[in-house]
């Protein structure tokens, strides 16, 4: 980089610095770093500078370095949510394509530090996983990298089971230590209740005695979530057995790191990493669409106030559509959550008859609007309350399947949609499973359990990854999902996995 | 307060970390060919091709495994430009079925959003691979070594020569020794003068004999497309084999129906012909290239034939006594049978079973996958032990 380019550079952040704080934009410092494809490749394909090394993030490097090298597609650049703020960019991005580039990691950076979902990541973490990679280094020396890396293939393969809300319910010990144990305050304890309380208020199928029934509302079934598993209840009575784990348990990898028997202190210390990795990374995955359609809202507005020439508003206008291309087979985030801030700023602004009298809007407050959901929601609630019908039919969102052999359009109903782009997003779209039994037939088995929503699970990879679950676990392991509507159980014992309906 | 920046470019040319992953990446893809070598040689795409093209192997095993859902029932969302209604179509995977590989109907590349491996690689990468193992089985000193080549060996350890061709350990046991021997001590004292030792060269000069290849393909209008395939992807691995690792090789291709011939390189891989079989023929025809140009003293001599095995039962006879007359000037002569989908009660190989000679060698081809075993079996260097084959 030319000493002339950096002032340039550094000239037009001053600018976009001052334009971003002007629209109250709150961010943390920045730190700017230029650098060459192949090391903003890595970066993206470790999703961090510092982190670990594995093959499978070589391979991921691979495949965009040489989409890059090909010229298919191309990333400009990188921001980390750390403070301060590293934002890495591509050398040879033309002096526009800087511009719009910094806008953009600003907004990112100022969504970091302000959405709710990121007040619990860690801000240091460019260090911890600098300091953590050294130690798998370590571990690599000490019992050789053959074993390292299988093991990191294990721990990997289960990496997004962790329960980003385990702050919620704390303090309760995953062993039933007495009998006296509160469990069941109404809030869908399920299968994992063995207590009584519940069943007394003599109602069956879930048509009881609440006071609110007179007036029908879509959340009616909500209630029915009380008396969730009654019906197992009185068989699990008969057996009276301990739970182990008291209740059904998220965090695989906190469960498998706690209870697994057969681990060494370092593959323990692994299983912590990679965790407390996937919970720095979960908010960037909740909140996909609204970050960077954020990001993309501002980085629009910025570039409008800024002086361009007409040639840099031409080349301007064509990256920034490069960036919002929609596509038929799948949502852009950058698109969707553009527009979508729009739509929301533009019905705040200008309330229509109904959200004025029914909703008491009086006009003029969508950037205030939408800086309140930047704050407070994540993609799930951002679509569930924002996505209308109005908005859905005038951006033609529509949802798609495999009919035979051909992709083809099945729904155009807007609350379908919305419901089907909602629950896709549940669990960051990952399968919930839950550890339901650490001492399965009382041999230390374990047992793990889908909770079927609809969406089944791919067998072929399921047959692939059980495997994994057991190398980490050291005993047969199990795991209970639904394919046809029928109940089946996977189990894998050291080898072959077979399948039986249950 | 927060919002201050800095703007900066650091020297990054000794970042290799996404460099040395991918190389690690690649070196299991690699493992990975390695163990899926039998589907891999037989592919259509690397025989058919010219032999310099990158060729791409899916590779299933290195995709990363974990709990994740059915994307081919599952409903996604996508955008249309205004004008879309359902039942539009958006793509189709009717081009591509299922079939290939392991995954079975799973993993298909097209499919919007999903994600199917497939590692490049070049053909000279590939063949390295295949021929590890392989060598010329029984290879004799001939009467009339051609000399190959000319090069160096490190051979003799001395006690002077060149700083940079020390040869560490000798030099430190030399050390411990003589401690041990002087001062009765065990482990590593002070390294003198005397214990140094050097790895030394000498002019060596290899020397080859020279070897002849008989290639031989039956035909005939029972060697349907599939069965000559078969036989062309053997042949092409072996040409390409032979001319990687020896330079003193010579491939005579001689193909036959009723009557045999010989023929150029060319015309061995691409014309087909059709007509019954006589196999004695080309057995014949071998004997008298044999006896003109390729004298059994100078020359060591190997003979491959395949055939779909269904020869004229007049001529079995013929052909056993032909074959015993072969393997007294042969090294090797290697008979290949290509298992059609018709079963025909008495093929050659059946009438092969009397000949017990051992540098005669017989293998069935059932599929694609069985190339890999008969180039296993047929060029293995060391016929005491027994063929590796699946």
């Amino acid at each position: 980089m030319s000493i002339n380019e950096k002032y340039e550079l550094e000239k037009a952040l001053e600018q976009i610095t001052a334009i971003a704080k002007g629209y109250n934009l709150d961010f943390y410092d920045m730190y700017f770093e230029i650098c060459p494809a192949d090391i903003l490749y890595t970066f993206g394909a470790y999703g961090m500078p510092t982190r670990f090394s594995h093959w499978s993030f070589g391979k991921a490097y691979h495949k965009m370095k040489t989409q890059y090298d090909y010229n298919l597609s191309r990333i400009y650049e990188m921001v980390i949510n750390s403070d301060p703020c590293y934002a890495f960019l591509l050398e040879g991005n033309s002096l526009i394509q800087n511009k719009m580039v910094m806008a953009h990691v600003l907004a990112h950076c100022d969504f970091f530090k302000n959405n709710y979902y990121f007040q619990r990541t860690s801000r240091q973490m460019v260090e911890s996983m600098s300091v953590a990679a050294q130690r798998i280094r370590q571990y690599e020396f000490a019992h050789g990298r053959e074993k390292v890396e299988s093991f990191l293939d294990s721990v990997i393969s289960i990496q997004e089971h962790i329960d980003p809300y385990r702050d919620i319910g704390k303090n309760e010990p995953a062993i039933e230590k007495s009998e006296s144990g509160g469990c069941c305050g109404g809030e869908g304890c399920g299968k994992g209740c063995g207590k009584d309380s519940c069943k007394d208020k003599g109602c069956e199928g879930g048509n009881c005695g609440h006071t609110h029934s007179e007036q029908e509302s879509p959340y009616d079934d909500l209630w029915k979530l009380d008396h969730l598993g009654e019906g197992q209840e009185s068989k699990d009575d008969t057996q009276k057995a301990k739970k182990f784990p008291k209740k059904p348990e998220k965090d695989l990898l906190l469960f498998i790191m706690e209870y697994g028997r057969d681990l060494e202190d370092w593959q323990r210390d692994i299983i912590s990493i990679i965790r407390e990795e996937m919970f720095y990374f979960w908010p960037q995955m909740q909140t996909k669409i609204m970050n960077e359609g954020w990001a993309t809202y501002w980085h629009l507005r910025i570039m409008r106030d800024m002086d361009l020439t007409e040639e840099e508003s031409l080349e301007f206008a064509k990256l920034h559509s490069g960036v919002i291309q929609s596509s038929k087979v799948r949502l852009n985030p950058y698109f969707l959550g553009l527009k979508l801030f729009e739509y929301i700023e533009k019905r705040w602004d200008e309330p229509g008859e109904e959200d004025r009298i029914k909703y008491g809007r009086p006009g003029g407050e969508g950037r205030e609007k939408i800086f309140e959901i930047r704050e407070l929601d994540n993609d799930i609630s951002f679509l569930r309350n924002c996505l209308t019908e109005e908005f859905v039919e005038q951006e033609d969102i529509y949802l798609y399947k495999k009919v035979g052999y051909e992709w083809k359009i099945v729904e155009k109903d807007w609350q379908k949609v919305r419901d089907s782009l909602v629950a896709s997003m549940v669990n960051s779209g990952f399968p919930y499973i839950v550890v339901q039994d650490g001492d399965y037939g009382k041999r230390g088995e374990l047992y793990l359990h889908h909770a079927y929503e609809g969406a089944e699970l791919d067998v072929y990879y399921l047959e692939r990854t059980l495997p994994h679950v057991y190398k980490l676990w050291g005993r047969p392991v199990y795991l209970e999902t639904v394919l046809d509507s029928k109940k089946v159980l996977f189990s894998y014992s050291g080898e072959k996995v077979s399948k039986k309906f249950v | 307060m927060s919002g201050r920046y800095t703007v900066s470019r650091e020297d990054w040319s000794l970042h290799r970390k996404g460099e040395i992953d991918r190389q690690r990446h690649r070196e299991k893809v690699k493992e990975a060919i390695k163990k899926n070598l039998a589907d891999i040689v037989s592919e259509e795409s690397i025989i058919l091709s010219d032999g310099k093209k990158v060729i791409k192997v899916p590779i299933r095993s290195l995709d990363e495994f974990h709990f994740r859902f059915n994307h081919n029932k599952q409903q996604h969302g996508g955008q249309g430009d205004g004008e879309s209604k359902v039942g539009d179509v958006l793509g189709s995977d009717s081009k591509k079925k299922a079939g290939k590989g392991p995954g079975q109907g799973q993993g298909a590349g097209e499919e919007p959003g999903v994600d199917y491996y497939e590692a490049e690689i070049t053909i000279d990468e590939l063949a390295e691979m295949i021929f590890e193992d392989l060598g010329l089985p029984n290879l004799k000193q001939k009467k009339k070594p051609e000399l190959a080549s000319e090069s160096v060996e490190f051979r003799d350890v001395r006690k002077v020569g060149i700083q940079s061709n020390i040869d560490r350990k000798r030099t430190i046991f030399q050390a411990l020794k003589r401690r041990a021997i002087e001062e009765g001590k065990q482990g590593l004292g002070k390294i003198t003068r005397e214990d140094l030792r050097f790895k030394t060269w000498e002019q060596v000069y290899k020397y080859e004999s020279s070897a002849v290849v008989l290639a031989m393909m039956d035909t005939s209008g029972s060697m349907g497309p599939w069965e000559k395939y078969i036989a062309r992807s053997f042949f092409f691995w072996m040409v390409r084999f032979l001319r990687t690792k020896y330079q003193n090789v010579k491939i005579v291709f001689l193909s036959h129906h009723v009557t045999a011939k010989e023929t150029s390189e060319e015309e061995f891989f691409t014309k087909g012909a059709s007509g019954g079989t006589r196999c004695s023929s080309v057995y014949e025809l071998a004997l008298k290239v044999i006896e003109e140009r390729f004298n059994p003293e100078d020359y060591n001599i190997y003979g491959f034939h395949f055939s779909d095995g269904d020869n004229l039962s007049s001529d079995n006879e013929k052909c056993v006594r032909l074959v015993k007359d072969l393997l007294k000037v042969c090294n090797l002569i290697g008979y290949g049978e290509i298992e059609g989908p018709y079963y025909y009660s008495s093929t050659l190989k059946s009438a092969f079973k009397k000949i017990e000679e051992q540098n005669f060698t017989t293998v069935s081809i059932r599929d694609k996958s069985g190339v890999f075993p008969a180039l296993k079996s047929f060029f293995n260097p060391d016929p005491l032990k027994t063929a590796t084959g699946r």
